[in-house]
């Protein structure tokens, strides 16, 4: 992957300038550190700049690029995988590459079909296209939102950029954090469409386009998850759809190994890495493949991991975190993914990813979105039994249901009344509610909200973040299964909002490492959208058809393994006495001078903390929300640089 | 495919880890096999519920009902008079 930047002279704005160009290219070197390359339109409406992460046609392959007469020009960060397919349909129709990359099929694709030319691309991307005869300047983001790209108003001009830190360069004004995106952090884990922690500072949201002419600008959708009715399902028994699926997958892989280095895999010792391993294999390649382990061995997969490394014959190399890596990455962790977190599960895949760059590997496949896109999250089970218990609320026995997923809940029949109210709160009512399966795990979340200060509360001034998420769901969506809406919710929020950037392009950008991503390609999607949600979900086994159609080729038992979710250590590594740059940023003079919080609540908290009495996931997530949060104040708004501040 | 056999494959799949249909009789006990324990219950009945629109009470959930194959396929039977 790369970094762009770039700024469009909208209406009377300052000349733009190459060496304002070059500025906002210097914080994107991570994304971008093979090469760099500007375009500058004269005169001086517009500049477009490029960090180059060279991954194909490495000799050839520098942006910015353009079409046969020099009149469309892109850059472009991500990859398009299908380009050798569109490279030969737009050469049949007589168009002329001066490149062998995946880039340049964009120009060419863009004269043939003008703004839908987004559709035909099967990828990842961030992509910033000058049309000079229409003057129109074009911003796209991938479907799933694996990409990042911001964008902000300065004076007259439209200022973009892959990374906050690079767009800041070229406004004029400070940054302010906007509260109402804190107020979502503390919802959501993250902030949801458009909004950034940055005041001012927008996303295109995924799927969307930009388009900017005639002094205007407009943002259109092109992409959803949109899923079918009940009774219009995709027929099949399944067998067929099984095979079917595995022929997807094995295509959606086939055509992330187009690379001009060596492409790796993350291995969680999960199903889903587990089974890109063996497609990957069946493709033909046998991938370099890299593991998370703990020393807390309630975290630990190592043992999954070796078995699965030693049943395709890989070589496998593994990175062991502990307490110590949380603190020590913890500042650089929020410098690189630009908003406040809830949990510290980013910090060790920065490591990881650090583990692939010093092992030479620029392109690693990831298992994320499986758990989305065929329904393997235990939120989305939790809803279903508790669903089931809404069926007969005075069941006895129902709740008993719950044991599945928590063992450890002793649902007496004389109790499960109780445990409903003081576990899930959002209790039985609400079944008919969009957000059913999200609002237990939201309300606990918000529980951190205790600590905002008068001053944040005043200025949401009453806001709803979930009333607003809901004014921006489909229409169709009532028509949909509950599973299907819990699915939709669950790709807006968590997935483009926090796993794909906080956890995702964020820790692999900052050891320019690309990840790829076959459970997201879209025909992926599209194909698990049309399906009965009864078979992504088979009474409580998740995933159900994506073990039928990888499981034969796994090693024995990972089909049958029961989900662990990937978590790390949070507050527990912040127990103790001198934590440098904690002890700063929580400090009372710190807090209330940043105003988010209320000082002696942050000290109580840190006071629990510290004792090692914060065992709670709730408090862990409150803890890390804060000290994130006043860090992200000191690196962005005071702009302490992080190597000072990590002291 | 019947629901008896429906309900064979789930119950195969789901607690025997198998396809193998000569490992569970039609009439066999899941209670005297030790087969399925109270939560497994619980997760026939989802099932049940969700692949033949049926609701369950707790007054119906004994073993008459609910201890074979041929007892779940006669009790969706009679669900549906």
């Amino acid at each position: 992957m790369c970094g762009i930047a770039g700024i469009l002279n909208l209406q009377s704005g300052a000349p733009v300038r190459t060496p304002e160009l070059a500025a906002m290219l210097d914080p994107l070197a991570s994304r971008g550190p093979d090469g760099r390359g500007t375009y500058l339109e004269e005169p001086e409406q517009l500049g477009l700049a490029h960090a180059r992460l060279s991954i194909i046609d490495l000799a050839g392959g520098a942006q910015p690029i353009h079409n046969e007469d020099r009149s469309i020009w892109v850059v472009f960060n991500g990859e398009i995988f299908n380009y050798v397919e569109l490279r030969a349909e737009l050469e049949k129709a007589g168009h002329r590459f001066y490149t062998h990359t995946d880039t340049e099929v964009i120009v060419h694709l863009y004269e043939e079909h003008g703004l839908r030319f987004v559709e035909q691309l099967n990828g990842q991307f961030a992509i910033a296209l000058w049309d000079k005869p229409q003057r129109r300047l074009v911003l796209a983001r991938d479907r799933a939102g694996i990409l990042p790209l911001f964008h902000a108003r300065d004076g007259g001009r439209l200022v973009f950029a892959s990374e906050v830190k690079s767009l800041l360069r070229g406004l004029s004004s400070r940054p302010q954090l906007n509260r109402a995106a804190l107020d979502q952090v503390f919802t959501f884990w993250s902030t949801v469409g458009a909004a950034t922690l940055f005041e001012g500072v927008e996303q295109l949201p995924p799927g969307h386009l930009l388009v900017a002419e005639d002094g205007r600008v407009r943002i259109e959708r092109y992409w959803d998850w949109m899923f079918r009715e009940p009774g219009d399902y995709r027929r099949g028994r399944v067998a067929e759809l099984g095979r079917e699926l595995h022929d997807l997958l094995l295509d959606a892989t086939r055509i992330r190994l187009r690379a001009d280095v060596p492409v790796g895999a993350y291995l969680s010792g999960g199903l889903d890495s587990t089974a890109l391993v063996a497609l990957m294999c069946e493709g033909g390649v046998k991938p370099n493949t890299f593991s998370l382990a703990f020393t807390d061995p309630g975290l630990d997969e190592s043992e999954h991991q070796l078995a699965a490394a030693a049943h395709f014959g890989v070589n496998h190399r593994t990175i062991r975190v502990d307490t110590d890596h949380i603190r020590d990455g913890f500042v650089r962790t929020v410098w690189r993914a630009e908003t406040p977190f809830l949990r510290c599960a980013p910090i060790p895949l920065m490591a990881l990813s650090g583990l692939a760059h010093r092992s030479d590997c620029k392109v690693v496949m990831t298992g994320e979105g499986a758990d989305e896109v065929f329904g393997g999250y235990d939120l989305f089970k939790e809803a279903k039994i508790r669903r089931f218990w809404a069926r007969r609320p005075d069941s006895v026995w129902r709740p008993r249901l719950l044991q599945r997923l928590y063992p450890y809940l002793d649902i007496t029949a004389a109790r499960g009344q109780a445990y409903s109210e003081a576990f899930f709160g959002a209790g039985l009512a609400g079944v008919d509610s969009p957000f059913f399966a999200h609002e237990p795990r939201w309300k606990t979340t918000a529980q951190g909200k205790a600590l905002f200060s008068q001053e944040t509360r005043e200025r949401i001034n009453g806001q709803d973040p979930v009333a607003a998420f809901a004014g921006t769901l489909p229409a169709a969506l009532g028509t949909w299964d509950p599973f299907n809406q819990a699915q939709y919710v669950e790709a807006k929020t968590l997935l483009a909002g926090y796993l794909l950037s906080t956890q995702g392009d964020r820790m692999l950008m900052a050891n320019s490492v690309e990840g790829r991503f076959p459970y997201l390609d879209h025909r992926v999607i599209e194909f698990a959208n049309a399906l009965d949600p009864r078979l992504k979900m088979r009474v409580l086994n998740e995933k159900y058809l994506l073990k039928r159609a990888l499981g034969p080729q796994l090693p024995p038992g990972i089909a049958a393994r029961k989900k662990q979710p990937y978590r790390s250590p949070d507050s527990k590594a912040f127990e103790g006495e001198g934590m440098g740059f904690v002890e700063d940023a929580l400090a009372e003079s710190s807090v209330r001078r940043a105003g988010y919080f209320d000082p002696q609540r942050v000290q109580l908290l840190w006071r629990k903390v510290r004792a090692g009495r914060a065992v709670s996931y709730k408090d862990s997530m409150t803890f890390t929300g804060v000290l994130s949060t006043q860090v992200w104040h000191s690196l962005f708004v005071e702009g302490v640089t992080p190597g000072v501040l990590g002291k | 495919m019947s629901a008896a056999e429906q309900v064979r494959q789930y119950i195969l799949e789901n607690f025997l880890f198998s396809t193998d249909t000569s490992l569970l009789g039609l009439d066999e006990s899941f209670l005297e096999r030790g087969l399925i324990d109270s939560t497994g219950m619980l997760e026939v009945i989802l099932f049940l519920e969700e692949s033949f629109g049926v609701k369950v009470g707790d007054n119906e959930m004994v073993p008459e009902n609910l201890d074979s194959v041929n007892r779940i396929a006669a009790f969706l039977e009679r669900k549906k008079v």
